[in-house]
Protein backbone atom coordinates (compact mmCIF):
# COMPACT_ATOMS: atom_id res chain seq x y z
CA UNK A 1 0.00 0.00 0.00
CA UNK A 2 1.29 3.41 -0.94
CA UNK A 3 1.01 5.26 2.36
CA UNK A 4 0.90 9.02 2.25
CA UNK A 5 1.38 9.32 5.97
CA UNK A 6 2.94 6.54 7.95
CA UNK A 7 3.36 6.34 11.71
CA UNK A 8 5.95 3.83 12.71
CA UNK A 9 5.95 2.99 16.43
CA UNK A 10 5.49 6.60 17.41
CA UNK A 11 5.50 7.49 21.09
CA UNK A 12 5.18 10.99 22.52
CA UNK A 13 5.76 12.09 26.08
CA UNK A 14 5.08 15.50 27.57
CA UNK A 15 7.71 15.57 30.28
CA UNK A 16 6.96 12.46 32.29
CA UNK A 17 3.40 12.12 31.04
CA UNK A 18 2.96 9.75 28.08
CA UNK A 19 0.56 11.07 25.44
CA UNK A 20 0.93 8.55 22.66
CA UNK A 21 2.19 5.03 23.06
CA UNK A 22 3.79 2.99 20.33
CA UNK A 23 1.38 3.90 17.60
CA UNK A 24 1.66 2.54 14.08
CA UNK A 25 -0.69 3.66 11.35
CA UNK A 26 -0.83 4.12 7.60
CA UNK A 27 -2.95 6.62 5.76
CA UNK A 28 -3.07 6.21 1.99
CA UNK A 29 -3.30 9.05 -0.48
CA UNK A 30 -6.66 10.77 -1.03
CA UNK A 31 -8.29 9.11 1.92
CA UNK A 32 -10.43 10.81 4.51
CA UNK A 33 -9.12 9.36 7.70
CA UNK A 34 -11.21 9.89 10.82
CA UNK A 35 -9.78 9.85 14.31
CA UNK A 36 -12.14 9.60 17.23
CA UNK A 37 -11.61 9.06 20.92
CA UNK A 38 -12.34 10.55 24.33
CA UNK A 39 -10.57 13.62 25.71
CA UNK A 40 -6.89 13.25 26.40
CA UNK A 41 -6.48 10.26 24.14
CA UNK A 42 -3.71 11.76 22.00
CA UNK A 43 -5.70 12.80 18.93
CA UNK A 44 -4.27 16.29 18.66
CA UNK A 45 -0.79 15.09 19.54
CA UNK A 46 -1.01 12.68 16.63
CA UNK A 47 -1.84 15.51 14.23
CA UNK A 48 0.94 17.69 15.59
CA UNK A 49 3.47 15.00 14.77
CA UNK A 50 2.61 15.15 11.09
CA UNK A 51 3.81 18.69 10.48
CA UNK A 52 6.07 18.83 13.51
CA UNK A 53 4.11 21.52 15.28
CA UNK A 54 4.79 19.28 18.26
CA UNK A 55 8.20 21.02 18.25
CA UNK A 56 6.55 24.11 19.76
CA UNK A 57 5.86 22.19 22.93
CA UNK A 58 9.25 22.29 24.59
CA UNK A 59 8.55 19.41 26.95
CA UNK A 60 7.44 17.02 24.18
CA UNK A 61 9.69 14.09 23.29
CA UNK A 62 8.91 12.12 20.15
CA UNK A 63 10.31 8.68 19.41
CA UNK A 64 9.65 6.48 16.42
CA UNK A 65 9.19 7.63 12.85
CA UNK A 66 6.57 9.74 11.12
CA UNK A 67 6.84 9.57 7.36
CA UNK A 68 5.11 11.96 5.01
CA UNK A 69 5.32 10.92 1.37
CA UNK A 70 7.97 8.41 2.36
CA UNK A 71 10.18 11.01 4.04
CA UNK A 72 10.93 10.99 7.75
CA UNK A 73 9.68 14.36 9.01
CA UNK A 74 12.60 14.68 11.40
CA UNK A 75 15.02 14.28 8.50
CA UNK A 76 13.46 17.16 6.57
CA UNK A 77 15.86 20.07 6.76
CA UNK A 78 13.43 22.80 5.84
CA UNK A 79 10.54 22.36 8.21
CA UNK A 80 8.71 25.27 6.53
CA UNK A 81 8.39 23.27 3.32
CA UNK A 82 6.94 20.37 5.31
CA UNK A 83 4.42 22.66 6.97
CA UNK A 84 3.43 24.11 3.62
CA UNK A 85 2.55 20.61 2.49
CA UNK A 86 0.26 20.13 5.48
CA UNK A 87 -2.78 22.32 6.17
CA UNK A 88 -3.67 22.48 9.86
CA UNK A 89 -6.87 23.67 11.48
CA UNK A 90 -6.90 23.68 15.26
CA UNK A 91 -10.05 23.91 17.38
CA UNK A 92 -9.38 27.41 18.71
CA UNK A 93 -9.59 29.75 15.74
CA UNK A 94 -6.72 32.20 15.43
CA UNK A 95 -7.33 35.14 13.14
CA UNK A 96 -4.05 36.88 12.52
CA UNK A 97 -4.15 40.63 13.26
CA UNK A 98 -4.34 41.35 9.54
CA UNK A 99 -7.18 42.00 7.14
CA UNK A 100 -9.38 39.10 6.05
CA UNK A 101 -7.68 39.17 2.66
CA UNK A 102 -4.18 39.20 4.14
CA UNK A 103 -5.09 36.39 6.50
CA UNK A 104 -5.68 34.11 3.56
CA UNK A 105 -2.92 35.60 1.39
CA UNK A 106 -0.45 35.26 4.24
CA UNK A 107 0.87 31.80 3.49
CA UNK A 108 1.15 32.22 -0.32
CA UNK A 109 3.00 35.50 0.17
CA UNK A 110 5.46 33.85 2.53
CA UNK A 111 6.00 31.19 -0.11
CA UNK A 112 6.84 33.83 -2.70
CA UNK A 113 3.53 34.38 -4.50
CA UNK A 114 3.22 38.11 -5.09
CA UNK A 115 1.15 38.46 -8.27
CA UNK A 116 -1.96 40.48 -7.48
CA UNK A 117 -4.27 38.58 -9.80
CA UNK A 118 -2.96 35.21 -8.67
CA UNK A 119 -3.45 36.14 -5.01
CA UNK A 120 -6.94 37.52 -5.63
CA UNK A 121 -8.01 34.30 -7.29
CA UNK A 122 -6.44 32.17 -4.59
CA UNK A 123 -8.05 34.14 -1.77
CA UNK A 124 -11.46 33.86 -3.39
CA UNK A 125 -11.12 30.13 -4.01
CA UNK A 126 -10.02 29.41 -0.46
CA UNK A 127 -12.70 31.58 1.10
CA UNK A 128 -15.32 29.88 -1.05
CA UNK A 129 -14.04 26.46 -0.05
CA UNK A 130 -14.33 27.49 3.60
CA UNK A 131 -17.91 28.77 2.97
CA UNK A 132 -16.89 32.23 4.08
CA UNK A 133 -16.74 34.12 0.79
CA UNK A 134 -20.36 35.31 0.72
CA UNK A 135 -20.10 36.70 4.24
CA UNK A 136 -16.85 38.61 3.80
CA UNK A 137 -16.59 39.43 0.11
CA UNK A 138 -17.57 43.05 0.74
CA UNK A 139 -15.22 43.54 3.68
CA UNK A 140 -12.00 41.84 2.74
CA UNK A 141 -10.13 44.85 4.17
CA UNK A 142 -11.64 44.35 7.62
CA UNK A 143 -9.49 42.95 10.40
CA UNK A 144 -9.73 39.17 10.55
CA UNK A 145 -9.78 39.35 14.34
CA UNK A 146 -13.08 41.28 14.21
CA UNK A 147 -14.94 38.36 12.68
CA UNK A 148 -17.15 36.21 14.89
CA UNK A 149 -15.83 32.99 16.36
CA UNK A 150 -17.38 30.76 13.73
CA UNK A 151 -16.23 33.01 10.93
CA UNK A 152 -12.71 33.02 12.29
CA UNK A 153 -12.84 29.26 12.39
CA UNK A 154 -13.67 29.20 8.69
CA UNK A 155 -10.98 31.81 8.11
CA UNK A 156 -8.42 29.43 9.61
CA UNK A 157 -9.74 26.75 7.32
CA UNK A 158 -9.31 29.06 4.34
CA UNK A 159 -5.79 29.86 5.50
CA UNK A 160 -4.96 26.18 5.85
CA UNK A 161 -6.10 25.66 2.25
CA UNK A 162 -4.28 28.72 0.96
CA UNK A 163 -0.90 27.09 0.60
CA UNK A 164 -2.34 24.25 -1.50
CA UNK A 165 -1.48 21.47 0.95
CA UNK A 166 -1.41 17.82 -0.02
CA UNK A 167 -2.55 16.85 3.47
CA UNK A 168 -5.31 18.60 5.38
CA UNK A 169 -5.51 18.03 9.11
CA UNK A 170 -8.71 19.14 10.77
CA UNK A 171 -8.88 19.13 14.53
CA UNK A 172 -12.45 19.78 15.66
CA UNK A 173 -12.93 22.22 12.83
CA UNK A 174 -16.66 22.51 13.34
CA UNK A 175 -17.13 23.21 17.05
CA UNK A 176 -17.84 26.92 16.50
CA UNK A 177 -19.67 26.53 13.19
CA UNK A 178 -23.43 26.14 12.83
CA UNK A 179 -24.76 22.78 11.59
CA UNK A 180 -25.90 24.03 8.18
CA UNK A 181 -22.52 25.53 7.32
CA UNK A 182 -20.82 22.47 8.73
CA UNK A 183 -22.76 20.28 6.30
CA UNK A 184 -21.74 22.52 3.41
CA UNK A 185 -18.08 22.34 4.44
CA UNK A 186 -18.37 18.58 4.71
CA UNK A 187 -19.59 18.47 1.11
CA UNK A 188 -16.56 20.49 0.08
CA UNK A 189 -14.26 18.17 1.99
CA UNK A 190 -15.66 15.28 -0.02
CA UNK A 191 -14.64 17.14 -3.17
CA UNK A 192 -11.23 18.13 -1.80
CA UNK A 193 -10.54 14.48 -1.20
CA UNK A 194 -9.72 14.21 -4.91
CA UNK A 195 -6.79 16.56 -4.38
CA UNK A 196 -5.57 15.81 -0.89
CA UNK A 197 -5.45 13.42 2.00
CA UNK A 198 -7.64 14.54 4.86
CA UNK A 199 -7.10 13.64 8.50
CA UNK A 200 -10.19 14.47 10.51
CA UNK A 201 -10.07 14.54 14.28
CA UNK A 202 -13.52 14.91 15.71
CA UNK A 203 -15.53 14.54 18.86
CA UNK A 204 -18.66 14.30 16.78
CA UNK A 205 -18.68 10.58 16.21
CA UNK A 206 -21.34 10.93 13.55
CA UNK A 207 -19.18 13.37 11.61
CA UNK A 208 -16.47 10.75 11.30
CA UNK A 209 -19.11 8.27 10.23
CA UNK A 210 -20.41 10.62 7.54
CA UNK A 211 -17.04 11.62 6.13
CA UNK A 212 -14.31 9.16 6.85
CA UNK A 213 -13.30 6.26 4.63
CA UNK A 214 -11.50 4.67 7.51
CA UNK A 215 -11.61 5.59 11.17
CA UNK A 216 -9.24 5.05 14.05
CA UNK A 217 -10.31 4.89 17.66
CA UNK A 218 -7.82 6.16 20.20
CA UNK A 219 -8.06 5.90 23.94
CA UNK A 220 -5.51 6.82 26.57
CA UNK A 221 -2.82 7.41 23.98
CA UNK A 222 -3.20 3.98 22.42
CA UNK A 223 -4.62 2.97 19.10
CA UNK A 224 -7.46 0.66 20.04
CA UNK A 225 -8.81 -0.09 16.62
CA UNK A 226 -8.61 1.10 13.02
CA UNK A 227 -10.88 -0.12 10.26
CA UNK A 228 -13.23 0.82 7.46
CA UNK A 229 -15.59 3.36 8.98
CA UNK A 230 -18.68 1.28 8.31
CA UNK A 231 -17.17 -1.74 9.94
CA UNK A 232 -15.81 0.17 12.92
CA UNK A 233 -19.24 1.58 13.65
CA UNK A 234 -21.31 -1.48 12.86
CA UNK A 235 -19.12 -4.33 14.01
CA UNK A 236 -16.26 -3.04 16.10
CA UNK A 237 -13.73 -5.65 17.08
CA UNK A 238 -13.09 -4.16 20.47
CA UNK A 239 -15.58 -3.83 23.30
CA UNK A 240 -14.18 -0.35 24.16
CA UNK A 241 -14.81 0.91 20.63
CA UNK A 242 -18.34 -0.37 20.68
CA UNK A 243 -19.09 1.38 23.94
CA UNK A 244 -17.59 4.66 22.66
CA UNK A 245 -19.36 4.80 19.31
CA UNK A 246 -22.63 3.94 20.99
CA UNK A 247 -22.12 6.73 23.50
CA UNK A 248 -21.82 4.53 26.56
CA UNK A 249 -18.77 6.36 27.79
CA UNK A 250 -16.91 9.41 26.67
CA UNK B 1 -32.64 20.34 42.81
CA UNK B 2 -33.56 23.75 44.13
CA UNK B 3 -30.65 26.15 44.35
CA UNK B 4 -30.60 28.84 47.05
CA UNK B 5 -31.34 31.45 44.38
CA UNK B 6 -34.55 30.03 43.04
CA UNK B 7 -35.66 29.23 46.55
CA UNK B 8 -35.37 32.96 47.28
CA UNK B 9 -32.59 32.37 49.76
CA UNK B 10 -29.51 34.54 50.05
CA UNK B 11 -26.16 32.95 50.96
CA UNK B 12 -26.84 33.42 54.67
CA UNK B 13 -29.90 31.30 54.30
CA UNK B 14 -32.40 34.03 55.21
CA UNK B 15 -35.55 33.68 53.25
CA UNK B 16 -36.53 36.80 51.33
CA UNK B 17 -40.20 37.62 51.51
CA UNK B 18 -42.25 37.19 48.40
CA UNK B 19 -43.03 39.72 45.68
CA UNK B 20 -41.06 42.90 45.11
CA UNK B 21 -39.20 42.47 48.38
CA UNK B 22 -37.22 39.78 46.65
CA UNK B 23 -34.74 42.43 45.55
CA UNK B 24 -34.61 44.40 48.81
CA UNK B 25 -31.07 44.17 50.23
CA UNK B 26 -30.64 41.70 53.03
CA UNK B 27 -28.38 42.35 56.00
CA UNK B 28 -25.68 40.39 54.27
CA UNK B 29 -25.83 42.57 51.19
CA UNK B 30 -25.86 45.80 53.20
CA UNK B 31 -22.71 44.67 55.02
CA UNK B 32 -21.20 43.80 51.63
CA UNK B 33 -21.96 47.34 50.47
CA UNK B 34 -20.24 48.85 53.51
CA UNK B 35 -17.11 46.77 52.89
CA UNK B 36 -17.15 47.80 49.25
CA UNK B 37 -17.18 51.50 50.21
CA UNK B 38 -14.39 51.11 52.76
CA UNK B 39 -12.20 49.25 50.28
CA UNK B 40 -12.76 51.89 47.64
CA UNK B 41 -11.87 54.71 50.08
CA UNK B 42 -8.68 52.98 51.22
CA UNK B 43 -7.48 52.49 47.64
CA UNK B 44 -8.41 56.06 46.72
CA UNK B 45 -6.56 57.37 49.78
CA UNK B 46 -3.39 55.48 48.87
CA UNK B 47 -3.54 56.80 45.32
CA UNK B 48 -3.88 60.36 46.60
CA UNK B 49 -0.99 59.80 49.00
CA UNK B 50 1.05 58.81 45.97
CA UNK B 51 0.16 61.82 43.88
CA UNK B 52 0.41 64.43 46.61
CA UNK B 53 4.23 64.54 46.99
CA UNK B 54 4.66 64.87 43.24
CA UNK B 55 2.29 67.82 43.11
CA UNK B 56 3.95 69.46 46.14
CA UNK B 57 7.48 69.01 44.77
CA UNK B 58 6.68 70.26 41.30
CA UNK B 59 4.65 73.16 42.68
CA UNK B 60 7.39 74.20 45.08
CA UNK B 61 10.08 74.00 42.40
CA UNK B 62 8.09 76.11 39.99
CA UNK B 63 7.28 78.62 42.75
CA UNK B 64 10.95 79.07 43.65
CA UNK B 65 12.12 79.11 40.06
CA UNK B 66 9.49 81.54 38.86
CA UNK B 67 11.73 84.66 38.71
CA UNK B 68 14.17 83.16 36.18
CA UNK B 69 11.83 81.10 34.03
CA UNK B 70 11.79 82.59 30.55
CA UNK B 71 12.74 81.63 27.03
CA UNK B 72 16.08 83.41 27.34
CA UNK B 73 16.88 81.28 30.41
CA UNK B 74 16.71 78.28 28.12
CA UNK B 75 18.57 79.83 25.22
CA UNK B 76 21.50 81.61 26.89
CA UNK B 77 24.78 80.30 28.19
CA UNK B 78 25.62 80.56 31.87
CA UNK B 79 27.57 83.76 32.65
CA UNK B 80 29.64 85.21 35.50
CA UNK B 81 30.84 81.87 36.85
CA UNK B 82 27.33 80.47 36.47
CA UNK B 83 25.76 83.06 38.75
CA UNK B 84 23.79 84.59 35.89
CA UNK B 85 22.54 83.77 32.42
CA UNK B 86 20.73 80.63 31.32
CA UNK B 87 21.26 76.95 30.79
CA UNK B 88 21.66 76.57 27.02
CA UNK B 89 24.97 74.69 27.14
CA UNK B 90 23.85 72.02 29.64
CA UNK B 91 20.50 71.69 27.91
CA UNK B 92 21.98 70.85 24.51
CA UNK B 93 24.62 68.77 26.26
CA UNK B 94 21.90 66.58 27.75
CA UNK B 95 20.20 66.27 24.37
CA UNK B 96 23.52 65.27 22.77
CA UNK B 97 24.29 62.66 25.40
CA UNK B 98 20.85 61.11 25.21
CA UNK B 99 20.89 61.12 21.41
CA UNK B 100 24.25 59.38 21.12
CA UNK B 101 23.45 56.91 23.89
CA UNK B 102 20.22 55.97 22.12
CA UNK B 103 22.09 55.57 18.87
CA UNK B 104 24.20 52.91 20.59
CA UNK B 105 21.73 51.33 22.99
CA UNK B 106 18.47 51.18 21.02
CA UNK B 107 19.62 48.95 18.12
CA UNK B 108 21.63 46.62 20.35
CA UNK B 109 18.94 46.43 23.01
CA UNK B 110 16.05 45.87 20.64
CA UNK B 111 17.81 43.30 18.49
CA UNK B 112 19.05 41.44 21.56
CA UNK B 113 15.53 41.51 22.99
CA UNK B 114 14.14 40.09 19.75
CA UNK B 115 16.72 37.33 19.76
CA UNK B 116 16.11 36.41 23.38
CA UNK B 117 12.35 36.38 23.02
CA UNK B 118 11.87 34.97 19.52
CA UNK B 119 14.84 32.75 18.78
CA UNK B 120 16.65 31.67 21.92
CA UNK B 121 15.69 28.33 23.34
CA UNK B 122 15.36 27.89 27.05
CA UNK B 123 18.79 26.51 27.91
CA UNK B 124 21.59 27.31 30.33
CA UNK B 125 23.14 29.96 28.06
CA UNK B 126 19.87 31.87 27.76
CA UNK B 127 19.36 31.64 31.48
CA UNK B 128 22.81 33.04 32.16
CA UNK B 129 22.16 35.88 29.73
CA UNK B 130 18.84 36.64 31.41
CA UNK B 131 20.52 36.64 34.79
CA UNK B 132 23.23 38.97 33.48
CA UNK B 133 20.65 41.36 32.06
CA UNK B 134 18.75 41.43 35.33
CA UNK B 135 21.90 42.03 37.35
CA UNK B 136 23.07 44.73 34.97
CA UNK B 137 19.80 46.55 35.63
CA UNK B 138 20.53 46.48 39.35
CA UNK B 139 24.05 47.90 39.17
CA UNK B 140 24.26 51.34 40.84
CA UNK B 141 24.82 54.16 38.39
CA UNK B 142 28.08 55.27 39.98
CA UNK B 143 29.50 51.81 39.27
CA UNK B 144 28.48 52.26 35.65
CA UNK B 145 30.32 55.56 35.73
CA UNK B 146 33.53 53.96 36.96
CA UNK B 147 33.14 51.16 34.43
CA UNK B 148 32.79 53.83 31.74
CA UNK B 149 36.07 55.43 32.84
CA UNK B 150 37.87 52.12 32.63
CA UNK B 151 36.28 50.76 29.47
CA UNK B 152 35.58 53.76 27.26
CA UNK B 153 37.70 56.68 28.50
CA UNK B 154 40.87 54.70 29.09
CA UNK B 155 40.75 51.29 27.42
CA UNK B 156 38.99 52.40 24.23
CA UNK B 157 40.95 55.69 24.18
CA UNK B 158 37.85 57.78 23.77
CA UNK B 159 39.05 60.20 26.40
CA UNK B 160 36.54 62.17 28.42
CA UNK B 161 34.09 62.94 25.68
CA UNK B 162 30.45 62.98 24.68
CA UNK B 163 31.03 59.61 23.05
CA UNK B 164 32.44 57.98 26.18
CA UNK B 165 29.68 59.40 28.34
CA UNK B 166 27.02 58.35 25.85
CA UNK B 167 28.43 54.81 25.68
CA UNK B 168 28.36 54.63 29.48
CA UNK B 169 24.75 55.77 29.49
CA UNK B 170 24.03 53.21 26.77
CA UNK B 171 25.44 50.36 28.86
CA UNK B 172 23.25 51.53 31.70
CA UNK B 173 20.18 51.69 29.46
CA UNK B 174 20.68 48.34 27.73
CA UNK B 175 19.08 46.05 30.31
CA UNK B 176 16.02 48.25 30.56
CA UNK B 177 15.60 48.42 26.79
CA UNK B 178 16.11 44.67 26.47
CA UNK B 179 13.56 43.99 29.19
CA UNK B 180 10.94 46.36 27.80
CA UNK B 181 11.47 44.94 24.30
CA UNK B 182 10.92 41.44 25.59
CA UNK B 183 7.81 42.52 27.43
CA UNK B 184 6.45 44.14 24.29
CA UNK B 185 7.16 41.01 22.25
CA UNK B 186 5.75 38.79 24.96
CA UNK B 187 2.45 40.69 24.77
CA UNK B 188 1.90 39.32 21.26
CA UNK B 189 -0.03 36.07 21.79
CA UNK B 190 1.90 32.87 21.12
CA UNK B 191 -1.09 31.63 19.09
CA UNK B 192 -0.29 34.16 16.34
CA UNK B 193 3.23 32.83 15.98
CA UNK B 194 2.06 29.24 15.92
CA UNK B 195 -0.57 30.07 13.32
CA UNK B 196 2.16 31.53 11.12
CA UNK B 197 4.54 28.64 11.62
CA UNK B 198 1.69 26.27 10.86
CA UNK B 199 1.35 27.61 7.34
CA UNK B 200 5.06 27.39 6.71
CA UNK B 201 6.30 30.87 7.63
CA UNK B 202 9.86 30.98 8.94
CA UNK B 203 10.69 32.57 12.26
CA UNK B 204 11.99 35.72 10.63
CA UNK B 205 8.92 36.02 8.39
CA UNK B 206 6.73 35.64 11.46
CA UNK B 207 8.70 38.23 13.40
CA UNK B 208 8.69 40.69 10.50
CA UNK B 209 5.06 40.35 9.46
CA UNK B 210 3.20 39.71 12.70
CA UNK B 211 5.28 40.12 15.84
CA UNK B 212 7.14 43.37 15.17
CA UNK B 213 4.23 45.37 13.73
CA UNK B 214 2.19 44.50 16.81
CA UNK B 215 4.84 45.16 19.41
CA UNK B 216 6.70 48.16 18.04
CA UNK B 217 4.58 50.49 20.18
CA UNK B 218 5.61 48.76 23.37
CA UNK B 219 9.24 48.85 22.34
CA UNK B 220 9.10 52.56 21.57
CA UNK B 221 7.50 53.20 24.93
CA UNK B 222 10.34 51.38 26.65
CA UNK B 223 12.97 53.26 24.69
CA UNK B 224 11.37 56.63 25.42
CA UNK B 225 11.12 55.88 29.12
CA UNK B 226 14.78 55.05 29.00
CA UNK B 227 15.50 58.44 27.43
CA UNK B 228 14.00 60.18 30.43
CA UNK B 229 16.08 58.08 32.79
CA UNK B 230 19.30 58.67 30.90
CA UNK B 231 18.60 62.41 30.81
CA UNK B 232 18.40 62.56 34.58
CA UNK B 233 21.49 60.53 35.44
CA UNK B 234 24.57 62.26 36.81
CA UNK B 235 26.90 59.56 38.07
CA UNK B 236 27.61 57.75 34.78
CA UNK B 237 28.64 60.96 33.01
CA UNK B 238 30.44 62.53 35.94
CA UNK B 239 33.86 61.07 35.11
CA UNK B 240 33.32 60.14 31.50
CA UNK B 241 32.52 63.30 29.60
CA UNK B 242 30.56 65.91 31.48
CA UNK B 243 32.33 69.01 32.71
CA UNK B 244 31.45 71.92 34.99
CA UNK B 245 31.66 74.55 32.34
CA UNK B 246 32.01 74.41 28.58
CA UNK B 247 30.15 77.24 26.89
CA UNK B 248 28.83 76.70 23.38
CA UNK B 249 27.56 79.06 20.70
CA UNK B 250 24.14 80.19 21.84
CA UNK B 251 22.91 81.94 18.76
CA UNK B 252 23.00 81.38 15.03
CA UNK B 253 23.24 78.08 13.20
CA UNK B 254 26.27 76.95 15.14
CA UNK B 255 24.16 76.74 18.29
CA UNK B 256 22.18 73.84 16.89
CA UNK B 257 25.11 71.44 16.62
CA UNK B 258 27.39 72.59 19.40
CA UNK B 259 29.03 69.33 20.45
CA UNK B 260 30.90 66.77 18.38
CA UNK B 261 31.34 63.22 19.67
CA UNK B 262 34.87 64.00 20.82
CA UNK B 263 34.08 67.14 22.83
CA UNK B 264 33.38 67.38 26.51
CA UNK B 265 30.00 68.76 27.33
CA UNK B 266 27.80 70.13 30.04
CA UNK B 267 24.64 68.35 31.11
CA UNK B 268 21.59 69.49 33.04
CA UNK B 269 21.89 67.01 35.88
CA UNK B 270 25.58 67.74 36.24
CA UNK B 271 24.92 71.48 36.03
CA UNK B 272 22.43 71.24 38.86
CA UNK B 273 24.94 69.34 40.97
CA UNK B 274 27.58 71.98 40.22
CA UNK B 275 25.30 74.89 41.02
CA UNK B 276 24.21 73.33 44.28
CA UNK B 277 27.60 72.27 45.59
CA UNK B 278 30.44 74.06 43.78
CA UNK B 279 29.32 77.59 43.02
CA UNK B 280 29.43 79.84 46.09
CA UNK B 281 26.89 82.52 45.32
CA UNK B 282 24.66 81.09 42.60
CA UNK B 283 21.19 82.58 42.99
CA UNK B 284 18.78 79.95 44.22
CA UNK B 285 16.31 80.74 41.49
CA UNK B 286 18.80 79.55 38.86
CA UNK B 287 19.22 76.26 40.69
CA UNK B 288 15.49 75.81 40.95
CA UNK B 289 15.10 76.88 37.34
CA UNK B 290 17.54 74.19 36.23
CA UNK B 291 15.67 71.63 38.28
CA UNK B 292 12.37 72.70 36.78
CA UNK B 293 13.71 72.42 33.24
CA UNK B 294 15.19 68.99 33.93
CA UNK B 295 11.97 67.74 35.48
CA UNK B 296 9.89 69.34 32.77
CA UNK B 297 12.01 67.62 30.17
CA UNK B 298 11.56 64.23 31.82
CA UNK B 299 7.83 64.73 32.37
CA UNK B 300 7.43 65.78 28.75
CA UNK B 301 9.28 62.73 27.48
CA UNK B 302 7.29 60.42 29.75
CA UNK B 303 4.10 62.14 28.69
CA UNK B 304 5.02 61.58 25.08
CA UNK B 305 5.64 57.94 25.81
CA UNK B 306 2.33 57.50 27.63
CA UNK B 307 0.49 59.36 24.88
CA UNK B 308 2.07 57.18 22.22
CA UNK B 309 1.14 54.07 24.14
CA UNK B 310 -2.44 55.17 24.56
CA UNK B 311 -2.72 56.02 20.89
CA UNK B 312 -1.26 52.73 19.73
CA UNK B 313 -3.27 50.74 22.22
CA UNK B 314 -6.43 52.24 20.79
CA UNK B 315 -5.39 50.77 17.46
CA UNK B 316 -4.79 47.35 18.95
CA UNK B 317 -5.91 44.76 16.50
CA UNK B 318 -7.10 41.85 18.52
Amino acid sequence: MDAHIRFNQVSVRYGARPALGDLSLEIPKNEVFGIIGPANSGKTTLLKCINRTIDFVSSARVTGHVLVGGEDVYRIRNVCSLRRRVGMVFPLPVGLPLSVYENVAYAPRRAGVYGRRELDALVETCLRQAMLWDEVKDRLRMLGTRLSGGQQQRLTLARALSHRPEILCLDEFSIAIDPVTTMKIEDILRELKQQMTIVLVTNLVQQARRLADRTAFLSGGRLIEVDQTEKLFEHPAERLTERYVNGDFG
Amino acid sequence: MRTPVDAGLDPRGERASAGQDLFAPSAWERWKGVKEKVARLVFLGMTLALVLPVVVIVGYLIFRAWPVLSLSFLLENPRNYMTAGGIWAPLVGTFCLVFFSLLVAAPIGILAGVYLNEYARDNWLTRIINLAVMNLAGVPSIVHGLFGVGAFVMFAHMGRSVLAAACTLAVMSLPVIITSTREALGAVPMAFREACWNVGASRWQTVRTIVLPNSISGMLTGVIFEVSRAAGETAPILFTGAVFFAPVPDHGWASLFPYGPGDRCMALSMHLFTLATQVRDAPESIQYGTAVVLMGLILAVNGLSIGLRTYLRSRKRW
